[in-house]
């Protein structure tokens, strides 16, 4: 995917003017923080949850080269093979050619974000291989040739009459008279094309919300069941996954997933839970023939043991993206890559770089909500200054800017002549603005005063104020 | 109450001395009336947040220095605002972090260090105010206030005691009004959409007074409200709290002009 991220505030202009979009997410900004909030307080254990997660990926985290070495014994113990891709490269290489291997014609798909981050469907295409998304979101994407606008629900971007417009020129056999307004008539639309493409796909591919060391298992969570569908028909099974996914044992993938779907949807545990262990055994009724995991690392192992580690911890709920007010306001793809909202305003700069992705940690008022309901309590504002720092290092914000921060940190280091600056503009504007009480417009202020007014001040600062009254309370103490 | 009063420095924040020193006045009267001597050390500026947001390290650590050698010896510093408290109670220790010798100074500092309405409350148990105002007022949560000091309860239990005033929640008080610091000029169309967001959702209690206890997100409200001609009026919690509404217009309103007959 070609990243967009440096045309931030060009892609964020289209948003805001976007009726559709800006409808869309006015549903959003209420819904998931209102279902996540009453799910919480039903489980009064949620705090120490919460800590038991963070310990678990942190053990993780310490200890990665280990789980990762059992999980490939026991994935291949299980009849199945674990492929490791330093990058999104030799990731897609590895799909296709066991995609190959199979004499693969269509692949179905389950959602997967890392399929998304080495840009898979794409190059499956590329190489005369039709991928078909399954999940009905990334369906609707897919027919739309978008790209998901959410880690968890891809088309929230939209609103009901686009994708119904979207079946339409899809769907070409539809009979004109048809209504598809309604959600449920699109579910079954999306079901009845769906279930042909489940029977002939030759290999399907999901992703993977944590892979488990102890028994070489991958396990997805989905609440409309193609996940199931997708790796149980055809005759190979693809898991894509980045490495921290690992987890060491099934008891610690249940606590995640409590914390998961409560985080994500607000739901106690998502309605399809599913365990994937190697390949279709002698005597199983069901089951792919083989079973492949494609093991990403594309930059992670580069965060460990330095200040972007916790990020690691992330499990994707996207708690932080429905509680951001920054993507309420622009939606996903003004973010220009895979990653969107706080978690992507972190994650992005690493994989695709900050000279790239710059705005992205930029753009927050540190308004510390995606903290304060992250499952895994990564610090995400902290981690977008420390991209701020990095940038400010090396010079990569724009020169105004630079250059009235300098003005601004010299004068605030010397208080006396800070002084006679702060009064004489507080004085000025006061004496310019004090007949309205505001401005309308102000030079060198435009960003501030093209969208609201700029209240003016009151005029003499505090510190002469307080100044000119202590000289008054001696005066009076001074005895004639 | 203690027989030595406490000896509270204030740091009046950049914000409030440049624009509205009637908030640091209202302060003043709170914590003397509170029983505290209070002074205002005259080597303080700002408390270094735009350098430490903007990824300039190297002068919030000298700003911060600064802070802290202005505020030595005071037994509390209070401060009207979340976000500049916050900067010194909560970042001021992190940021020096790998200079061990003055992360103590800074953690002591950040120790004796409180947000105005939360000392009130938190540190000299105040439970209620001798104030009046006529109105129903509205409060919005700001945000390093709420997250990073848990102010929340405490400037609402004091303003139930103000006579005549009713309060009135907003549907989603804890979000981002779109301020944000620089971030309000650096990306002005979406500090816009959440200001105006946020300006929908005060309009919609119907209430006629806003209140927060921070000045950059009253700046930013007040002058949405104003050039979307919403007759709200906007001001500091502290200026309620410590009955001082008659010597000052609420924010973006002019003062009267003084009639002939006063000259």
């Amino acid at each position: 995917m070609q990243a967009t991220s440096h045309a931030f505030k060009a892609n964020a202009h289209r948003a805001l003017g976007n009726p559709d979009l800006q409808r869309a997410m006015g549903m959003m900004r209420t819904g998931f923080p209102a279902h996540r909030a009453k799910a919480i307080a039903r489980l009064p254990e949620f705090d120490a949850l919460r800590d038991d997660g963070i310990a678990i990926k942190n053990h993780v985290l310490a200890n990665l080269d280990f789980y990762l070495e059992t999980f490939e014994k026991n994935v291949i113990a299980q009849g199945g093979e674990v492929h490791w891709c330093r990058n999104a490269a030799e990731a897609r290489e590895t799909v296709l050619a066991i995609c190959r291997a199979h004499d693969a014609k269509t692949v179905t798909k389950g959602k997967s974000m890392i399929g998304e981050e080495i840009a898979i469907n794409d190059f499956l295409e590329a190489n005369a291989i039709t991928p078909v998304e399954t999940d009905l979101g990334e369906y609707i994407v897919q027919i739309r040739h978008e790209t998901p606008s959410h880690i968890i629900a891809p088309a929230v971007h939209l609103v009901k009459e686009q994708v119904a417009e979207s079946f339409r020129d899809a769907h070409k056999d539809l009979p004109r008279e048809r209504a598809l307004e309604e959600p449920r008539v699109l579910c079954d639309e999306a079901r009845a094309v769906l279930r042909e493409k489940f029977l002939a796909a030759d290999v399907g591919i999901t992703g993977a919300n944590f892979l488990v060391a102890e028994t070489g298992s991958s396990i997805i969570v989905t609440n409309e069941g193609n996940g199931d569908l997708t790796q149980t028909l055809p005759k190979c099974h693809i898991v894509l996954a980045s490495l921290e996914k690992i987890v060491p044992t099934l008891e610690d993938a249940s606590t995640l997933l409590r914390l998961l779907a409560r985080s994500a949807t607000g739901q106690e545990f998502s309605t399809y839970t599913t365990v994937s262990t190697g390949p279709r055994r002698a005597g199983d009724s069901d089951g792919p023939e083989a079973y492949h995991v494609v093991l990403l690392d594309n930059g992670r192992t580069a965060l460990l043991g330095g200040e972007f580690q916790d990020m690691l911890r992330c499990i994707r709920c996207a708690a932080c993206l429905n509680h951001c007010p920054v993507y309420a306001a622009i939606g996903g793809h003004a973010y220009g890559w895979v990653y969107s909202g706080p978690m992507g305003a972190v994650l992005t700069p690493t994989l695709i770089g900050i000279e790239e992705a710059g705005n992205l940690p930029n753009a927050s008022t540190f308004c510390g909500r995606c903290e304060s309901v992250c499952p895994m309590r990564i610090p995400l504002p902290k981690m977008m200054r420390q991209w701020r720092e990095r940038e400010f290092s090396k010079h990569l914000a724009p020169k105004a800017q630079r250059w009235g921060l300098a003005l601004w940190a010299f004068l605030v280091q010397r208080p006396a002549l800070y002084r006679l600056a702060s009064n004489a503009a507080s004085r000025a504007l006061a004496y310019f603005g004090g007949a309205r009480g505001r401005f309308r417009s102000l030079p060198l202020a435009s960003g501030w005063t093209d969208m609201r007014d700029m209240p003016a001040p009151q005029g003499k600062s505090f510190m002469t104020l307080w100044a000119e009254r202590r000289g008054r309370a001696e005066r009076s103490m001074t005895p004639p | 109450m203690a027989a030595i009063p406490h000896r509270v420095g204030l740091f009046v924040t950049c914000l409030v001395d440049l624009f509205r020193p009637a908030v640091g006045f209202a302060a003043v009267k709170l914590l003397e009336e509170a029983g505290c001597t209070v002074e205002v050390p005259a080597l303080q500026t700002c408390c270094g947040q735009p350098a430490y947001n903007g990824g300039d390290r190297a002068d919030a650590k000298a700003i911060a220095r600064q802070v802290i050698a202005a505020f030595a010896g005071f037994d509390y510093v209070v401060v009207p605002s979340g976000s500049c408290g916050g900067m010194i109670k909560i970042h001021y220790p992190a940021l020096f972090a790998d200079e061990p010798a003055l992360a103590e100074e800074a953690k002591a500092l950040a120790a004796r260090t409180y947000e105005l309405v939360s000392f009130l409350t938190d540190v000299l148990n105040l439970t209620q105010v001798a104030a009046s105002y006529s109105g129903t007022a509205t409060y919005h949560d700001a945000c390093s206030g709420l997250r990073e000091l848990n102010v929340k309860a405490q400037p609402r239990r004091l303003l139930a005691s103000v006579v005549g005033l009713a309060l009135k929640e907003m549907a989603t008080p804890e979000v981002c009004c779109g301020f944000g610091g620089t971030f309000c000029v650096k990306y002005p169309e979406i500090s816009d959409k959440m200001v105006a967001d946020k300006v929908a959702d005060i309009a919609a209690t119907g209430a006629d007074t806003l209140l927060c206890g921070d000045m950059g997100c009253l700046l930013n409200m007040a002058g949405k409200l104003s050039r979307l001609g919403k007759p709200v009026r906007v001001r500091h919690v502290a200026e309620i709290l410590a009955d001082m509404t008659d010597a000052v217009p609420p924010l973006g309103v002019a003062a009267p002009a003084p009639r002939k007959d006063e000259r």
